[in-house]
């Protein structure tokens, strides 16, 4: 069952890989410190791959991995994407020192177009996301915070609710302004992943799948992230970030061979498309 | 591609409306003071303000060109909520707030007329092609923000719809890219809520064929906001939608904004 893309807007660079400094508990691509499944993109990796999104209409560039802030090349990449469009980057926070911190802000104020650093958390106390992030993440991560809010970068934060913690996002408000964040932009990510895991628990049943007319309806390509999006790694393409672990779904070397239709029949996409789920909201 | 429907040598643009109707009075009012030989309405008619028959009233009753923007469609089908597709749970109050009311509040031969608008029009200005639509050409419900429209997917937008120029409203915020060959894009802002720069005036387009080229002048538009703050409490409408009108700063749906806009405003 394959899905034709609406169009190719949005550009998904896994810089640094499955490469990550911490390992979270619910990482979809279990990445981790030595996990170099998926290896650090080379700049010209990048560059040939915003090239050519370029001439289909690219709108969006997002980098992520693993850590994006662990690439030793992390403000020359960044630059070659802020030329061609806005570029968000998926981070943990944790590595943004003082340096960095100010080279952030720097391209804030002046890259040509918009720049949105976005901190993953995991709840809204220490308690509660260092469970799953590891212990010391959540302060590491409001550190990081605090130096870009320094700097004039007005980060957004990320956070999947956990469990029951509705009660804590006046506390978390609380911790991001006295941060520095005078107006914490902060998008709450619902606990669909309960939802999920109980489904996940007792495995997908078979009908839980796309079926041939969800794939043909005209407004599909615009429900899936995949629809108007491709991934590209060390590796080659995918069409999401979900999916990069799954040889069966890589499409293709280059992203010029990787606009065709695209099988829609892993189990994650049956998740996507009832939540609904985009990794850029 | 559509058929060019009129023609211009200067033609005002405007958007959003949002249920201003001092503002969308003023708009067309300084339109034919400026010797606009056309006017076009590129979409939302309601939105956080009082009384929705008196837009649709004015707007029905002028001589002037429409798209339909995504609060038309919804409104004009009365379906459930606005579309704009907020996730905050506290936009989303606010947004539904303004939808229920402006729902409840527009006649059905109102909402008949919104249901009718087509989705996108064609014009020309002197010699060039100019696209008419409410987000993009291609969703009703894109936003084009300055920050995060770059000048190659302009471009792309360009070739692919066949035109020189592209003009939209629908984020509220008014700004223009032009490509090294001329061709490019204007956001025409919003007449029914300002800037989100401390300013109660709002913003309009006046495109004008000037020495062989289309020359764009977005225009400041000064109307008297205190009435409408008035009507708006009268009509029991929330105090944060007033506080736009009366202070120029946007007090809600602030999610959609990218971070460079955001940061410009005071909330
Ligand atoms: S920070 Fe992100 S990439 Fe790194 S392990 Fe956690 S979820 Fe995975
Ligand atoms: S997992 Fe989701 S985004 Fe990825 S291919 Fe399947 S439907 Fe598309």
């Amino acid at each position: 069952m394959r899905l034709s893309m609406a169009w190719l807007d949005t550009l998904w660079l896994q810089v640094t890989g499955t490469v990550c400094n911490i390992a979270c508990r619910h990482c979809f691509i279990s990445c981790g410190p030595k996990v170099r499944k998926h290896d650090y993109m080379t700049v010209e990796q990048c560059q040939a791959a915003l090239d050519s999104a370029k001439s289909e209409g690219l709108r969006a560039i997002w980098f992520t991995g693993g850590e994006p802030f662990l690439h030793p090349d992390i403000l020359e990449l960044m630059d070659a994407a802020l030329e061609v469009g806005p570029l968000g980057v998926l981070t943990n926070g944790m590595l943004i020192d003082d340096a960095l911190a100010a080279a952030i802000g720097e391209r804030f104020r002046n890259a040509p177009y918009n720049l949105e650093i976005r901190v993953s958390l995991d709840g809204c106390t220490a308690e509660q996301n260092d469970r799953i992030r590891g212990k010391g993440v959540f302060d590491a991560a409001c550190a990081g915070l605090r130096r870009l809010a320094e700097n004039g970068v007005p980060a957004l934060v990320a956070v999947s609710l956990v469990d029951d913690d509705a009660m804590d996002q006046a506390r978390l408000v609380e911790v991001l302004t006295g941060l520095g964040l005078e107006r914490p932009r902060i998008k709450w990510i619902p606990a669909f992943r309960i939802g999920r895991e109980e489904r996940r628990g007792r495995g997908y049943e078979a009908w839980e799948m796309l079926t041939p007319e969800d794939v043909a309806h005209p407004e599909t390509p615009h429900r899936l992230q995949c629809g108007t999006s491709r991934t590209v790694t060390s590796n080659g393409v995918w069409p999401c970030p979900i999916l990069i672990n799954e040889p069966d779904f890589r499409l293709a070397d280059s992203l010029d061979a990787a606009l065709g239709p695209h099988r829609v029949d892993h189990k994650a996409c049956y998740t996507c498309y009832v939540e609904g789920f985009s990794c850029s909201t | 591609m559509l058929d060019v429907t009129s023609e211009h040598r200067k033609v005002a643009l405007f958007g959003g409306s949002y249920n201003n109707w001092k503002a969308t009075e003023a708009v067309l009012a300084d339109a034919k003071r400026r010797g606009c030989d056309g006017v076009w309405f590129l979409g939302d008619v309601g939105g956080f303000g009082p009384h929705p028959d008196r837009t649709a009233e004015v707007l029905r009753s002028a001589e002037l060109g429409l798209v339909q923007g995504n609060y038309d469609d919804s409104v004009g089908s009365s379906r459930e909520d606005c579309a704009c597709g907020y996730t905050d749970p506290r936009d989303n109050h606010f947004a539904q707030i303004s939808y229920d009311y402006t729902l409840a509040n527009t006649h059905a031969e109102h909402r008949a007329w919104l249901a009718a608008m087509p989705a996108s029009a064609r014009i020309r200005v002197g010699e060039k092609t100019v696209h008419l639509c409410h987000g993009s050409p291609r969703q009703v419900n894109e936003f084009l923000w300055e920050s995060t429209t770059p000048a190659g997917f302009v471009e792309h937008l360009c070739n692919r719809y066949e035109t020189d120029l592209l003009a939209c409203t629908h984020t509220g915020i008014h700004w223009e890219r032009r490509l090294a060959d001329g061709r490019g894009l204007v956001n025409v802002g919003a007449v029914g809520r300002p800037a989100n720069d401390g300013r109660q005036n709002v913003w309009y387009a006046v495109l004008e064929w000037v020495d062989g080229r289309v020359r764009t002048e977005l225009v400041p538009l000064e109307y008297d906001w205190e009435a409408v703050v008035a009507e708006m409490r009268a009509e029991g409408l929330p105090e944060e939608f007033v506080e736009t009108l009366a202070t120029g700063w946007w007090t809600t749906c602030l999610e959609i904004l990218p971070a460079r806009e955001r940061v410009a405003g005071r909330f």
